[in-house]
């Protein structure tokens, strides 16, 4: 459970987040959806702690990111946009890595590395050096390292860029997995008919501020559009005015 | 406590072995470009000292016929006169074009001159800005001289008088120096390469500890993870002192084998590099490591990129040099106070190693423990830098 609470972010003159709330519970799939550079992935750097906020709050399970940073970047695993691995180790090295800075050792080790690299689907190449692994070979194994500690809330921003159809699909069939599974999903994007497809609850966001938030068809409603790209134009231009 | 910067050293340790552009300049390039570069300055200048003497030099010479009894005598001193050149212009221009190195010119004059008693002149036609011009000169004037003293004597001799008169002084220099200390006027410039060598090794684990995790991407993923930024960059900064640690060891075993090789007994000197000397010199430059990669991994974070990174840490290279140019252009003698200067310090108990003599145990100590100091606070200072939000570019 990820709980945002009037979070404001600044870079010297350009006011990147303003004042956003919003919720992403347990067992649900929310989406962060906004137009490029509207302030998505800022706030996801706070959730994952590596900024902090000007003013406001922000609890991941109850924890505030900013005074216990450690107690919850325990309980999230993340994908940063563009995350990158070291190409001179093995898919499995680059996994097992995060899983001891996670504080997993010996058999339990072992056994959670295997586990998501099944799952991940991941196994063929588990033991090359990630160096010159395509995209989606990549961001598989960029999540199967977010995954292995088993985190309860999970952080992907644009995951699903760059990657082709069948990644795509892999990518969404887990979400739905983490989401079967009572996990926490929280994940930016600024396509329509991905957060369409695949979330219980979309936040829109735009120029820094939250637009609109609620499930696919309260904004629908809200909005008086029935077409969900209709209605993200139509709130985006509302904070516009 | 140390599990987690253990976690983090073992991977960049991992990592970086499997780089080979790192093991080429850490275990490699670093190491061996000092002894290679020393061996070939010292079989130059060897190669000029033996020459000197031994060597029979070929000396052309303009009127050789007027003076007969000198050539024979410069060629029982090794010098042949070659008849290849005919008039005074001729041989200047010669030398000046560099055709020769140098020329004796003996004018018609000579004989008339030797006869009478009054200072006959030979002219030793030379281009003094050529080393190799100003060298064969020397040589010639040394024998010019010798036989010029010959004769005085003999005219001494020929009037009764003592050659003894000519010579109210005798200046007989008496050098007390050891070949070994001797030997430590050249081997003073290693601790230079020594500490090349060892910031080298380190060089790109320290760059990849900010800019390279940066570049690649890794950073962000990496800061999001349950584990303190200070506990990061200890494992990094920790990797980096291994790998400086080997080029270090590298380097010392290379000089010891390159000056097991070079004939430097031909130059009156000794080097004192054995095994022993090299085990001591080890434990003094280690300390410096914690120094250096801090040192390294701090200026890299300052950077945006890899490249830039390189660029600035090559130019760090010539900064520990600094303190041992200074003080071998102003002779100092290793005091207390200059034991507080890192790197210099390590330049100055080197020397003093390899001149064989006892190492002062307070100067040690204030080495060691300045150095140390130094990098811890530099380690801390990075780990200050590490929590910036700056860090992510």
């Amino acid at each position: 459970m990820i709980r945002v609470d009037r979070i404001s972010k600044s870079f010297g003159e350009i006011r990147a987040v303003r004042d956003v709330s919003f919720e992403a519970r347990d067992g649900r799939v929310t989406g962060l959806l906004g137009p490029n550079g509207a302030g998505k992935s800022t706030t996801l750097r706070i959730l994952y702690t590596v900024l902090k906020p000007d003013a406001g709050h922000a609890y991941i399970d109850g924890i505030d990111v900013v005074a216990d940073s450690l107690g919850a970047r325990r309980r999230i695993g993340t994908l940063p946009h563009g995350a990158g691995l070291y190409p001179l180790l093995t898919a499995r090295e680059n996994i097992a890595y995060y899983a001891r800075l996670y504080g997993l050792e010996g058999d339990a080790l072992e056994e959670r590395v295997d586990k998501v690299i099944r799952d991940l689907d991941i196994a063929d190449f588990a033991d090359r050096r990630t160096k010159g692994f395509s995209h989606g070979q990549r961001t598989k194994v960029a999540l199967a390292r977010a995954l292995v500690h088993e985190p309860q809330n999970v952080i992907l921003d644009e995951p699903s860029s760059g990657l082709d159809v069948m990644a795509t699909r892999a990518l969404r069939d887990l979400v739905r997995e983490l989401r079967q599974r009572g996990k926490c999903v929280l994940f930016s994007s600024h396509v329509m008919q991905e957060v369409a497809a695949l979330c219980d609850e979309i936040v829109i966001i735009a120029s820094g501020q939250v637009a609109l938030h609620g499930s696919v068809e309260a904004i629908r409603e809200r909005t008086g559009c029935d077409d969900l790209e209709d209605a993200f134009v139509t709130a985006i231009s509302r904070v516009a005015d | 406590m140390l599990r987690l910067p253990g976690i983090v050293f073992r991977k960049e340790v991992l990592d970086h072995v499997r780089d080979r552009r790192t093991l080429m300049s850490a275990l490699l390039f670093g190491p061996l470009f000092g002894p290679i570069i020393f061996g070939l300055a010292i079989n130059l200048s060897l190669k000029q000292a033996i020459s000197d003497a031994s060597e029979p030099l070929e000396l052309p010479i303009v009127g050789s016929e007027r003076a007969p009894e000198l050539v024979a005598y410069l060629k029982s001193h090794n010098i042949d006169g070659a008849r290849r050149l005919a008039t005074r212009e001729a041989a200047l221009d010669a030398v000046r074009s560099g055709d020769e190195d140098v020329v004796l010119w003996i004018p018609e004059t000579f004989g008339e001159a030797l006869a009478d008693g009054v200072p006959a002149t030979v002219e030793v036609i030379t281009d003094q800005a050529d080393r190799e011009s100003e060298r064969k000169a020397r040589r010639a004037r040394q024998a010019l001289d010798a036989y010029s003293q010959e004769l005085a004597t003999l005219r001494l001799l020929a009037r009764g008088v003592s050659p003894q008169v000519l010579r109210p002084l005798n200046v007989d220099p008496v050098d007390v120096s050891t070949p070994t200390g001797r030997s430590a006027l050249l081997l003073g410039m290693l601790s230079y390469f020594f500490v090349f060598a060892l910031l080298t090794g380190g060089m790109n684990l320290a760059i990849d500890a900010t800019a390279g995790e940066r570049e690649r991407g890794s950073l962000e993923p990496l800061l999001s993870l349950p584990v303190t930024r200070g506990t990061l960059i200890l494992g990094k900064i920790l990797a980096a002192c291994l790998f400086m640690t080997a080029s270090l060891a590298i380097c010392l075993a290379s000089f010891a084998v390159t000056l097991e090789f070079m004939p430097l007994e031909k130059l009156g000197m000794t080097p004192n590099f054995g095994p022993g000397v090299v085990a001591v010199a080890f434990l003094l430059m280690v300390p410096f490591t914690l120094l250096g990669s801090s040192l390294m991994t701090l200026v890299a974070s300052f950077t945006k990129s890899y490249k830039e990174a390189q660029t600035w840490l090559s130019l760090l290279l010539i900064l520990p040099t600094l303190p041992i140019l200074l003080v071998s252009l102003l002779t100092v003698r290793p005091g207390t106070a200059l034991m507080l200067v890192p790197a210099l310090s390590q330049h100055l108990l080197l020397v003093e190693l390899i001149k064989d003599e006892p190492l002062n145990a307070l100067h040690v100590a204030l080495s060691v423990s300045s150095t140390l100091a130094l990098g811890v606070l530099l380690t801390f200072a990075c780990v200050r830098l590490y929590r910036r939000e700056g860090l992510l570019g």
